[in-house]
């Protein structure tokens, strides 16, 4: 029998070492008419950091993503890498930061390969020019690392959500972002999806050099995968640090307006007479 | 499970051009005077080597009035099938096109304002129309899709469809002001308005070919683009497009061709909806592939199309635009079925 606290260290917690400073977020506002949905938040994530966005509905933590891909107007500064987000272009951006929506709609008869392939629209430059070994190869990675290998060529029109959501992350690992941005990624998917994509997502982040951001509902889940977190209420930090530190009845509490702990303790409790 | 091949491959080019040349040649053979197809190759031939021309019927029918005919109307089909393909991958949307949007209704007002004010560009005749009904066409893109965004981020099919009619019919009832104030010009017109590639010149074939290479160039290179956008304007975004950029280029192009076309032959609906449709389901979504097939597939359909506006009620002549309407509403009702099964 496995530990479960044995199970939690293995499958994420990156606690390693903090790299360099990646992005950097100064006094971010980001206002539709009169109403302020984010309202002058601050953090930063260095490599090596899985950070979870936690909050209730209508904090405002999908927005801070889309602040950072360009998604929106905001005041205030998002830099990469010491840079300017303003002012670096679309496809440089997108080498540094992925993005992993939670719904996709697509439109058409597309392919997964075809799909997977849109993720190294930043690295190839013509659209003459001819296939690169290096596109192939991120690709075929890509595809046999999220288990899409066998569907390739199949229509996105016929999958599953779960094998949806898998093919945009093969995308997104195509792309080779050193930054991913995950926004409730699992919430439509099955259990085991959610545990396949979360999974995948710890493997990736392991390598150097890279960080994570999420959206996240489930505190579970943040508590289990994440290295810290950012607790939003109202387009306010409410608090920020290492995740334990964060996720703490006092912070959680008020936000929630009820006893985390207890409802979480409670639910746990449910599994009790299974074991 | 399919396999398909990034690229239109040379020896698909080849197809499409064979099958829109032996579509060419049946559309100036056939007609109120069936001219067979040897005498037509030699009338033909005759004219591009430069010999010497026999004044004969056929060689008049060929060479001054079913020719400019064919070319207009070719080039017609691949510009609307091309304009048409492109805003269905920038909109993610299988119904847009030039004649639901409501662009072609547009430009048709700019191009009737033209006309009715007397607007020309000194040195070049006819331009006045055109500048103006390319001029309308962005607008009312930009109209169009400002509304929309307004009241549907998701640019839902129903919102775009109900836009699209809305802004047509407000555009009709503009030109009707318009031609009630015109009266001296309202035999240019309605000329005009009855949209026909009857009158077809070769300076026209000229002008069509310039727009369509030029815009059917810079869209061929946004093709890459137009696939991201078809999966999703936000996957688009975060793929590394540039999106807004994009957008601007792809409308430009989109408003020049759907001007030009309307400038020349008035308005011919459903093109850009019911070419587009029908080869996607023969090479797939990707633009690469979609973009060129289009094109031929456009032309194809046009000329049949205008093949049976000439030969149907013979010896009278259906306008062009009531046979692709005829078409395009059946094939519209059938995508929207679709779209609304999945």
């Amino acid at each position: 029998m496995l530990d479960v606290k044995e199970l939690s260290v293995d499958i994420g917690r990156i606690v390693a070492h903090r790299g360099d400073r990646m992005l950097d977020v100064k006094e971010l506002s980001v206002s539709y008419g009169s109403c302020t949905v984010v309202d002058r938040l601050s953090f930063h994530v260095s490599e090596g950091q899985w950070l979870m966005i936690v909050g209730p509905n209508g904090a405002g933590k999908s927005t801070v993503l889309n602040a950072v891909t360009q998604g929106v107007a905001y005041s205030g500064t998002v830099s990469l890498r010491g840079k300017d987000v303003k002012k670096i272009s679309a496809a440089q951006r997108a080498k540094e930061v992925g993005v992993l929506a939670q719904n996709h709609f697509v439109g058409y008869e597309f392919t997964v390969e075809e799909v997977v392939r849109l993720g190294r629209y930043a690295y190839s430059s013509r659209v003459l020019a001819g296939r690169k070994d290096e596109d192939e190869k991120a690709v075929d990675d890509a595809l046999a690392l999220t288990g899409m290998e066998a569907l390739r060529g199949q229509s996105v029109l016929k999958l599953s959500g779960g094998e949806l959501q898998r093919t945009f992350l093969a995308q997104v690992f195509a792309q080779d972002p050193k930054l991913l941005l995950l926004d409730e990624p699992t919430n439509h998917l099955d259990l085991v999806y959610q545990k396949q994509v979360f999974e995948l997502i710890a493997q990736w982040v392991k390598q150097p050099g890279r960080a994570v951001v999420s959206v996240v509902h489930d505190l579970s889940l943040a508590k289990a995968f994440g290295s810290d977190a950012l607790l939003m209420s109202r387009g306010r930090l409410v608090a920020q640090g290492e995740i334990d530190e964060v996720l703490r009845p006092e912070h959680l509490d008020p936000v929630y307006h009820m006893d985390v702990c207890a409802w979480m303790r409670e639910m746990l409790s449910q599994w009790k007479t299974m074991e | 499970m399919r396999k398909r091949p990034e690229h239109f491959r040379p020896i698909e080019y080849v197809m499409f051009s064979l099958v829109t040349l032996a579509v060419m040649c049946l559309c100036v053979c056939v007609g109120s005077v069936s001219i067979p197809l040897p005498e037509t190759v030699r009338v033909i031939w005759s004219a591009l080597t430069g010999q010497e021309q026999t004044s004969g019927l056929s060689n008049s029918i060929i060479l001054s009035v079913r020719l400019p005919r064919v070319f207009c109307v070719a080039l017609s089909g691949s510009a609307l099938s091309l304009a048409g393909a492109a805003m269905q991958g920038l909109l993610k949307n299988p119904l847009a096109d030039g004649s639901t949007l409501g662009v072609s209704s547009g430009a048709s007002l700019g191009a009737v304002l033209a006309i009715a004010l007397g607007v020309t560009i000194p040195g070049l005749p006819f331009s006045g129309t055109m500048v103006m009904a390319i001029l309308f066409a962005f607008l009312s893109l930009l109209v169009i899709l400002g509304l929309a965004y307004k009241l549907d981020y998701s640019l839902s099919t129903n919102t775009i469809i109900l836009i699209g009619v809305i802004y047509s019919m407000f555009m009709s009832s503009l030109m009707s002001i318009v031609i009630t104030f015109a009266a001296d010009k309202i035999q240019s017109i309605t000329f005009w308005t009855m949209g026909s590639l009857q009158n077809s010149s070769y300076k026209n074939a000229a002008i069509l070919l310039v727009a369509f290479l030029l815009c059917g160039g810079v869209l061929f290179f946004h093709a890459r683009e137009l696939n991201a956008f078809a999966v999703g304007e936000d996957n688009a975004r975060h793929v590394g497009v540039d999106v807004r950029r994009t957008k601007l280029t792809v409308l430009i192009m989109v408003s020049i061709l759907i001007g030009v076309c309307v400038s020349i032959g008035g308005t011919i609906s459903f093109v850009g909806l019911v070419t587009p449709h029908m080869v996607r389901m023969i090479v797939g979504p990707n633009h690469r592939r979609l973009l060129p097939a289009s094109a031929f597939g456009g032309a194809v359909f046009l000329l049949l199309a205008d093949l049976a506006a000439r030969i149907l009620l013979n010896p009278r002549e259906l306008p062009i635009g009531v046979v692709t309407s005829l078409v395009g509403a059946v094939v519209f009702v059938f995508i929207f079925y679709q779209t609304r099964k999945n």
